[in-house]
């Protein structure tokens, strides 16, 4: 069979599934380089080389010596991000599942030699649980087996830039239910039905989004996959468009008709280059596949897509301000209603949907609404996924179903913090979330829990912080974020974002007077009450979570000029403990600012005057002679 | 995809227009890809070509991060201040880069080699903090790391 013939049918598209599997069964072994952002900067991509020219070099050399082929019968692919980014670079072996991480192009040697030939792992790659036991395959690994991953059930698994593996993992047969056997009603129902709020932040009801665009009677409708990811410690979107894209573009195409559209758009941020490449290569294959374009499947439905590049632009996740950007004019929120569905794109019913929401449409469809629903929480079915990162053991991508507790993520999935330090806060939802103690590890991830503790879902960024995070600073620096980004329109928003700026700078400089806390809750209030958009109507939470959790913490920067954490550079000092200090001269010969001074071999002392704080000295020191405070 | 810009000579407009429907900020994107900024000329002769006052595209050029009015550096050096990276301390890659290379955040240096800009994140955020030298992510950076990508860059070893 032709594997570049467009499919016309259900049967066709399932002959050429059966093909691709057929296909694959045929690799024996099968070696995926994870070729994720994360995995490629930690340089997979050498690996991957490595793994190319040894096989083919052996493959070779056994050949002229006339032996079997080793190299037959074994494959090499990249995959899309595992999501276990720290970990990189990550190698996984089908059909055993073995999961190598921290791979080096020196060791690829010793893979093939022990694994591919000789049928046994390499020891001191495999990763190692916290009580010191090796994991031999990736179901094993606690981070992995705590998760429920649906979404991401292909992400390191298939290549994201080859249909046929998604193909041959029963990619596109929702499609092919939905265009033969379900009316765009009743898609729209399942997914109601299955509860799907969309993963953006606001977790509005996917089903009632569609449906209130579907009953529009104006024409051509659209559907907005939007990839501006902008929340920062946010990636999932990223990571779906890199690892499993034609999941999303499949969910868009139902999306499309569900809503009775016939154009996609989607739109990436530039930061993206590869989400960008590996997307734009899924929508070519689909159209060669005749899965995007006119006639679909032989069902007389057309749909197609493009993408838009980001301008690099905050606000433009906004629904309404990422509209007038497709539009090519500025990037500025307007008044809701008209809604989109209503009045959207080029002036017609539009729908925006995210990326990670619009990949949950296949899981619905394929597993069906009620069992969908019954995974998540009351209120929200299914499951989400969370970048878990900053202080904590196991960064990376996790996905679990909505409304498990706080700590399940952090202590269980995560590992809790590093280094034996205490878990001070979490930070969820992004510059518009809020930070919860530790205290609160318990709540539920649900977008009502996380709102109603002063925090909200958001995208998914999780950022674990530990006891030399200062909360302060923390709030300085979304704030800071915010005023970037504020695009200028409403007046609260622009300047009242800017005044609490000035009143938090003052904080952490040591300037601020006993009346600043209140000054700074009245001011962050007002920005949420008098804004338009979703980015004012939330810029007070990072600052109103913190007063609200860690007041004792402003207190001690206002009343007592320190900062605990040991971070608002104004208001610590470094001393040299004349004890430890063993005159090595190692800091002096570092210090930036020639601040420290002191002869060979006697105790040095540091000029608080001179000295501009950076830390380098407490780096330095071999001695822990360097004291902060 | 339609037809590329030739690598070198002057930019084709004309061919971006076309290839982006007209377009703007696709359009912008384009331009900045080539010049690494967006000159003035090519902006008026842009705003003759699709009918629009200048102005508009101004306010549209200045709007998006992504676009410069000024020459930008041969390397382009960003910092990611994403939050991630943010409580791993990449404050003092900015400080320290603005240090070694003589060039303010936002800026060109004086002899147009580097610029520097710092990014909300780059979506790496299990490596931070990240590095981006002339489109190369150099994860879990400290000022040590830093040092090393520094001199190779100003060595000359960096060139594209």
């Amino acid at each position: 069979m032709e594997t570049k013939e467009a499919v016309r049918s259900v049967e066709a598209l399932a002959r050429l599934a059966g093909f691709h599997r057929q296909a694959r069964q045929k690799v024996k072994t099968r070696i995926l380089v994870c070729a994720g952002t994360g995995c490629i900067v930690s340089g997979s991509l050498r690996v991957m080389k490595e793994f190319e020219r040894l096989l083919a070099d052996r493959g070779a050399a056994a050949q002229l010596a006339g032996v079997a082929e080793v190299g037959k019968g074994v494959g090499v692919a990249q995959s899309g991000c595992h999501g276990f980014c720290q970990k990189g670079p990550l190698v996984r072996i089908d059909p055993y599942g073995i999961f190598y991480t921290g791979v080096r192009p020196e060791d690829v040697a010793e893979i093939v030699d022990t694994t591919i030939n000789g049928g046994k792992t390499v020891e001191r790659l495999l990763y190692r649980d916290r009580d010191g036991l090796a994991c031999c395959n990736q179901e094993e690994i606690p981070f992995y087996n705590s998760q429920t991953r649906i979404v991401l059930k292909n992400a390191g698994l298939i290549d994201p830039e080859d249909i046929g593996d998604y193909l041959a993992a029963g990619g596109y047969t929702a499609l092919a239910k939905v265009l033969t056997e379900m009316s765009p009603a009743e898609v729209t129902e399942a997914v109601t039905r299955a509860n799907l709020r969309g993963r953006g932040g606001a977790g509005f009801p996917t089903g009632l989004k569609w449906k209130e665009a579907f009953h529009q009677k104006a024409w051509p409708k659209y559907i907005v996959c939007n990839a501006d990811e902008g929340d920062p410690g946010a990636f999932m979107d990223r990571s779906l468009l890199e690892s499993d894209p034609h999941a999303v573009l499949e969910g868009m195409i139902i999306a499309g008709y569900a809503v009775g559209a016939r154009h996609g758009l989607i739109y990436v941020r530039a930061e993206y280059p590869l989400a960008m490449k590996r997307i734009a290569i899924a929508i070519e294959q689909a159209r060669e596949t005749g899965l995007l374009g006119e006639d679909i499947m032989g069902s007389g439905f057309d749909f197609d897509a493009e993408i838009f590049v980001g301008g690099g632009v905050f606000i433009c996740g906004e629904s309404t301000a990422l509209i007038s950007s497709l539009e090519g004019q500025v990037g500025e929120p307007r008044q809701k209603p008209p809604h989109l569905a209503e009045r959207g794109y080029l002036g017609k019913p539009t729908v925006i949907n995210n990326v990670e929401t619009l990949a949950n449409v296949p899981v619905i469809i394929n597993i069906g609404a009620p069992a969908y629903a019954a995974i998540g929480s009351a209120k929200s079915g299914g499951t989400k996924i969370f970048c878990l990162t900053g202080k904590v053991n196991n960064t990376g991508l996790v996905e679990v179903p909505i409304g498990v507790p706080l700590a399940e993520i952090v202590r269980g999935i995560g590992g809790g913090v590093p280094d034996g330090r205490a878990l001070k806060a979490v930070q969820t939802g992004g510059p518009s979330g809020g930070c919860l103690p530790a205290e609160m590890l318990d709540l539920p991830t649900d977008f009502e829990e996380l709102s109603q503790a002063g925090s909200m879902m958001g995208s998914g960024g999780m950022i674990v912080m530990d006891d030399t995070t200062c909360m302060v600073d923390v709030a300085r620096y979304f704030i800071n974020f915010l005023r970037d980004e504020s695009c200028g329109k409403c007046f609260s928003c622009r300047e009242g974002i800017l005044r609490m700026k000035e009143i938090v700078d003052d904080i952490t400089a040591g300037r601020a007077g006993d009346e600043t806390l209140e000054l700074l809750k009245e001011t962050a209030e007002m920005v949420k009450n008098a804004s338009m958009c979703g980015l004012g109507q939330s810029a007070g939470n990072p600052v109103l979570s913190t007063i609200r959790y860690f007041e004792d913490e402003y207190l001690a920067h206002i009343q007592d000029k320190k900062c605990p954490a040991g971070v608002c550079r104004s208001l610590i000092s470094f001393t040299i403990d004349a004890d430890l200090c063993t005159g090595c001269t190692a800091c002096a010969v570092k210090c930036p600012t020639k601040a420290i001074s002191g002869e060979k071999k006697q105790a040095h002392t540091i000029d608080a005057a001179l000295c501009d704080r950076c830390g380098i000295c407490l780096d330095t020191c071999r001695f822990d002679a360097v004291r902060k405070g | 995809m339609a037809r590329k810009q030739p690598a070198k000579g002057p930019f084709n407009l004309d061919l971006s227009l076309e290839r982006n429907k007209g377009a703007l900020i696709a359009i912008l994107y384009d331009i900045q890809e080539h010049y690494r900024y967006l000159p003035e000329d090519v902006l008026k002769e842009l705003a003759q070509k699709i009918g629009k006052p200048l102005i508009e595209i101004y306010r549209v050029a200045t709007f998006y991060k992504l676009f410069s009015l000024k020459q930008r550096g041969r390397h382009q050096l960003k910092v990611c201040t994403g939050t991630a990276c943010h409580v791993r301390g990449s404050e003092r890659l900015v400080e320290e880069i603005s240090k070694s290379l003589c060039v303010c955040r936002g800026e060109t240096s004086a002899d147009g080699e580097y610029s520097l800009d710092t990014v909300n994140c780059l979506g790496a955020c299990a490596l931070g903090p990240l590095v981006e030298v002339d489109g190369e992510y150099h994860g879990n950076t400290t000022p040590q790391s830093l040092k090393t990508i520094l001199e190779k860059l100003k060595s000359g070893e960096n060139k594209e």
